[in-house]
């Protein structure tokens, strides 16, 4: 809010007539003045979350820096990484690897039974189920798992949802009993399924290469959901269906599903489309790893360029710098306003792969570490921050 | 009439030929009348009604208690009778029986409220559980389980209901008010047992069967930890070279935990009599008041208490029983002496037979095959069921003698079956005690585990245990077809290589091997009741009986799974080299064997080495010996899977 130069009292000042104004040195105005520009400034983040980051390396114990995902269990932190499966609980790491009984040293998916506390991991080996510190394997040739390629993996009452290099597989955890979803029995054309996300009544595949598919559970019907643009990278048909075939991730909240791919993010509420692109939206960039929905609106991305959160109206990215490497985040209005936001620290690294909740903190997965979101909710720390530095689409 | 006439006739007139023939008259008339009466005799006896076929022969029913519960007041006795289906209520004062309640198939664990006005009862073959009314003393309500139901234990708040389920290795969580299960939290394999704290916070649950683990490797089981709060697995004590784990006591205060376990030897040749040999019986306690896990020796060097089944800690802490299923007996542990000697010793030493002496105050003689127990709330009386007597021994706790034997009522002749199953579950014909039948075939099916037997050479022909149920018909015995029937793999060989002991008598070898046969299947919870097939079934069994590979070649006959695995219970009774022998193996030839219930006997094929169904093609039929398998997708190895399973 700027102020204009007024004939006669300005209205601030006669605020502060009558002995107090007679106590407000020009300093202070200044500083005053200082302080309500800057809060001007910070108007769209204020509503955006603010976050102190922690970040944790192999020097801290996390047992590799290149983490594929992360899954918040109550006051336990799972990483998991390109060697071992990590649990941060009361301060410490412990690792797990093939030695105690993990299917492979390589943990791409994770996710967490809230009935019974058992974590699954998805692994380049086979898929493990981690209970009271027991760890179970279940490889093709053990078991009825479809490949040991598991990259998704989700959980939904009894059954575990798999997302593996071959297909889709379902464990029905009371009988032992194995389903298998393919190009034979599915929509599927192309079985490299990347990503599941098992929720209400839907269970939800991002197929790398060939879209999406959804299950429904009451009917146990499959049906597929793919690019109007065919498998191109143009974009001819905006909003009129999945923005791309190479999808990587999904997320079903509220009867709304978010679709990450490499090319772009969709959202479908079961009949309308909306497509993300980084030229028209506050995305860094249009490939992404994974997505995650909060609600019906609010969903974060991890891209290749940083850390996205997205309000439903406003955009806000977390990252170091591409070329400086210094901690960053800028939000972006609807109106496509940009604005840089000074902060103190950032993400481990831009390349993100996954994030989890805990509370309003948030857990990052990174090319080079693991990060811990601190939310911040003092709005002093926001007023101790300045910058009015003000760039137009400048990202 | 006619035919009279004639008679007469014959009797009164002359041959026709007599002259000629030489015969006189007379001779001839008597010889006459001799053939008509003769006649006659053989007419009437004809004319008698077939006599009725020998009656089937009636088995009796016996009851088989197996469990104990004791009203809060310690008045009334609650005894789980598991072969005749009910609950006998008896009169802890009088020792009378007054009720018998009717309850599931198998009956086999129970648990009763805090305030004694309900009594559960798990029926193992029924996959239910009986909610019996204590003041009207019948059945009010029946739940449903998970597959082969047997412990029990209530919590505190009296608002859920938690299941050791056998055949699927889980704990079922049940919401009382609804009746609902909720949940099932994962469990050791065979979970079996369940043991509430006192303070209702963590609820511990034992299995029979050890974990699935590496081939040739120290089997291993857990202690169970469920915390109560959040319905969720906390915990697993992990319990080293266990394989066998059955009921678990706690203390009152709550600092001392006792589970009663098997420790095999299964990795080294049965070669050795001494020093543990087969199996050795123990203890593992935990609790502040050890510490850790600290695994304690039952028996002593030159005697064993086979089958450590049912353990009881006095109000006081002064005592633990135990009864060992498989030596008639209980054992009375004083624990002041058991603190003393675990404290003392800081390596371990369950191997250490002599350690017993140490803290074993006393050891009970009994009745036959001594499961549950109970002790009165003053601790005055321990209550033994007698699995096979059909009677309770009343112990004054005092003395440590028996003090009285409450007949339950069973049938007073003891028939073939169950005089063959007292053998099988005695170890009294072993040397030194040291182990049964039941030691390996736990409850008459498996232990889960492989054996290296000396009389195929030491490390040679290593075997995978198997299951018992209905054999009649699948003769020979032994993974080679070496035993040609049940007598012979019973009998001489048994005795010589397994027990270095007594030898049975013909009458007890024949008993025994009544018993054996009578085995009955297991219900196969995979098999609809029905008896249709889900789709993916119906999909197996066309895979199980093609005879024709996917590219149309045919497939040998002694190639195709239906050929081997044909007849009534999938084996034709033939020895066949199907290419999974193992360089230690003297001879690949193997006994085709039955795939009835094979379901729940892995691990799999001669040796134990395939972990699961899926494994004997994936991993152990590289060249298309053991059926051709190899051009089958994912999709139709895990449907003829799917088939195998209702077998």
């Amino acid at each position: 809010m700027k102020t204009k130069p007024r004939n006669g009292p300005h209205p601030e000042q006669s605020r502060f007539s009558g002995g107090a104004k007679d106590l407000v040195s020009p300093a202070m105005k200044l500083i005053l003045a200082l302080a309500v520009l800057t809060l001007a400034s910070l108007a769209p983040a204020q509503d955006m979350p603010m976050f102190r980051w922690e970040n944790f390396t192999t020097t801290n114990g996390l047992p590799d820096n290149h983490v594929f995902c992360v899954l918040v269990d109550g006051k336990r932190i799972w990483a998991g990484t390109d060697n071992g499966l990590g649990l941060y609980e009361n301060g410490a790491w412990k690792v797990f690897r093939p030695a105690d009984g993990l299917a492979h040293q390589a943990v791409l998916s994770l996710a967490l039974d809230p009935h019974t506390g058992d974590v699954w991991a998805g692994t380049m080996g086979g898929l493990s189920r981690m209970s009271a510190g027991r760890i179970d394997t279940f490889t093709q040739l053990n078991s009825g798992l479809s490949n040991d390629i598991v990259y998704g993996v989700g959980v939904q009452g009894d059954f575990v949802w798999t997302a593996t290099a071959a297909g889709a597989s379902r464990l029905n955890t009371r009988t032992g009993q194995w389903s298998l979803f393919n190009e034979r029995n599915t929509p599927m054309y192309e079985i490299w399924t990347y990503a599941v996300s098992p929720a209400e009544d839907k269970v939800y595949y991002a197929v790398w290469g060939g879209g999406v598919l959804e299950y429904d559970q009451k009917t146990e019907r499959w049906k597929d959901y793919n690019d109007p643009d065919g498998e191109t990278e143009m974009v001819v048909m905006k909003d009129q269906g999945l923005i791309h075939e190479i999808t990587t991730s999904v997320s079903y909240v509220e009867k709304i599903l978010w679709v990450a791919t490499y090319f772009g993010a969709s959202r479908y509420d079961g009949r309308y489309w909306h497509n993300f692109l980084s030229k028209d939206s506050g995305l860094p960039s249009n490939f992404l790893n994974q997505i995650k929905a909060i609600d019906a609106n609010r969903a974060w991305f991890s891209t290749d360029k940083g850390l996205a959160y997205y309000d439903g109206t406003n955009w806000a990215v977390y990252r170091p710098a591409l070329d400086t490497h210094k901690p960053e985040m800028f939000v972006r209005d609807a109106t496509g306003e940009v604005k840089k936001i000074p902060v103190q620290s950032a993400p481990a690294h831009n390349y993100i792969l996954g994030v989890s909740f805990q509370g309003d903190d948030i857990w990052v997965a990174t090319a080079k570490g693991l990060s811990h979101g601190i939310r911040q909710k003092d709005s002093l720390a926001i007023a101790k921050v300045f910058s009015t530095e003000k760039s137009k689409g400048k990202k | 009439m006619l035919a009279g006439r004639n008679l007469r006739e014959c009797l009164t007139s002359r041959p026709f030929n007599a002259r000629e023939t030489g015969i006189s008259d007379l001779s001839f008339r008597r010889l006459a009348k001799l053939t008509v009466i003769f006649a006659v005799v053989l007419l009437a006896i004809a004319a008698q009604p077939a006599p009725k076929k020998s009656a089937a022969i009636q088995k009796e029913r016996y009851l088989s208690p197996i469990e104990v519960a004791i009203s809060p007041d310690g008045r009334l006795l609650y005894v789980v009778c598991q072969d005749s289906d009910e609950v006998r209520v008896v009169d802890a004062v009088s020792g009378e029986v007054t009720k018998s309640i009717p309850v599931g198939h198998i009956p086999r664990g129970v648990a009763l409220s805090p305030d004694g006005s309900s009594l559960y009862v798990t029926n193992a073959w029924s996959d239910t559980i009986s909610i019996i009314d204590t003041q009207a003393l019948e059945v009010v309500r029946t739940l449903l389980t998970g597959p082969e139901p047997s412990g029990v234990v209530l919590d505190i708040q009296s608002n859920t209901l938690y299941v050791a389920n056998r055949l699927s290795s889980d704990v079922s969580v049940i919401d009382l008010q609804t009746g609902e299960e909720t949940k099932r939290l994962l469990a050791g394999r065979g979970s079996s047992y369940l043991t509430l704290s006192a303070d209702g916070k963590q609820i511990f649950s034992t299995h029979i069967y050890p974990n699935p683990g590496t081939f040739r490797t120290e089997p291993n089981s857990e202690i169970t930890v469920i915390d109560t709060a959040s319905q969720t697995v906390v915990e697993r004590k992990p319990l080293h070279n266990v394989a066998g784990v059955f009921h678990v006591a706690l203390s009152a205060d709550g600092n001392l935990g006792v589970a009663a376990q098997l420790k095999p030897k299964n990795l080294i040749p049965l070669a050795h009599v001494e020093h543990g040999w087969g199996f050795t019986d123990s203890l593992t306690l935990f609790g502040q008041d050890v510490g850790g896990l600290v695994q304690v020796p039952l028996d002593e060097l030159d005697r064993y208490y086979a089958m450590p089944w049912a353990a009881a800690i006095a109000p006081d802490k002064s005592k633990i029983f135990l009864t060992t299923a498989g030596s008639q007996s209980v054992t009375v542990i004083d624990v002041a002496r058991l603190l003393r000697t675990v404290r003392s010793r800081h390596k371990p030493f369950v191997n250490d037979l002599s350690a017993s002496a140490d803290y074993v105050s006393a050891r009970i003689s009994v009745g036959r095959n001594p499961h549950g127990i109970a002790l009165s709330p003053d601790g005055q009386r321990l209550y033994v069921a007698n699995r096979l007597d059909d009677t309770i021994s009343v112990i004054n706790t005092n003395t440590s003698k028996v003090s009285s034997t409450i007949d339950l009522g069973g049938p007073k002749n003891i028939d073939a079956l169950r005089r063959g199953e007292r053998l099988f579950y005695t170890a009294d014909f072993a040397f030194q005690g040291q182990f049964g039948c039941s030691n390996c075939h736990i409850d008459s099916t498996i232990d889960g585990l492989q054996w290296d037997l000396e009389p195929d050479g030491f490390g040679r022909d290593i075997v995978d245990n198997r299951s018992l149920e209905n054999l009649a018909g699948t003769e020979p015995f032994k993974w080679n077809g070496g035993n040609p029937d049940m007598p012979t793999e019973c009998g001489p060989r048994t005795e010589r290589f397994f027990f270095r002991s007594q030898s049975f008598t013909q009458q007890q070898l024949t008993d025994l091997v009544t018993f054996v046969y009578a085995l009955p299947y297991r219900p196969n919870r995979y098999r609809s009741s029905s008896g249709d097939l889900t789709p993916a079934q119906e999909r197996g069994k066309a895979i199980f009986e093609r005879t024709k590979s996917k590219n149309g070649h045919p497939i040998p006959d002694t190639n195709q799974c239906a050929y081997c695995h044909s007849g009534p219970k999938y084996t034709n009774q033939k020895q066949i080299d199907v290419g999974s022998g193992k360089p230690t193996d003297r001879s690949p030839v193997i006994d085709v064997p039955q795939l009835s219930n094979v379901a729940y006997s892995a691990p799999y094929l001669h040796d134990g080495s395939a972990r699961s169904l899926e494994e004997i093609w994936t991993v152990f039929n590289p060249k298309d010996t053991h059926g051709v398998t190899n051009d089958l997708t994912k999709d139709e190895l895990n449907d003829l899977v799917e088939y195998l399973n209702t077998l």
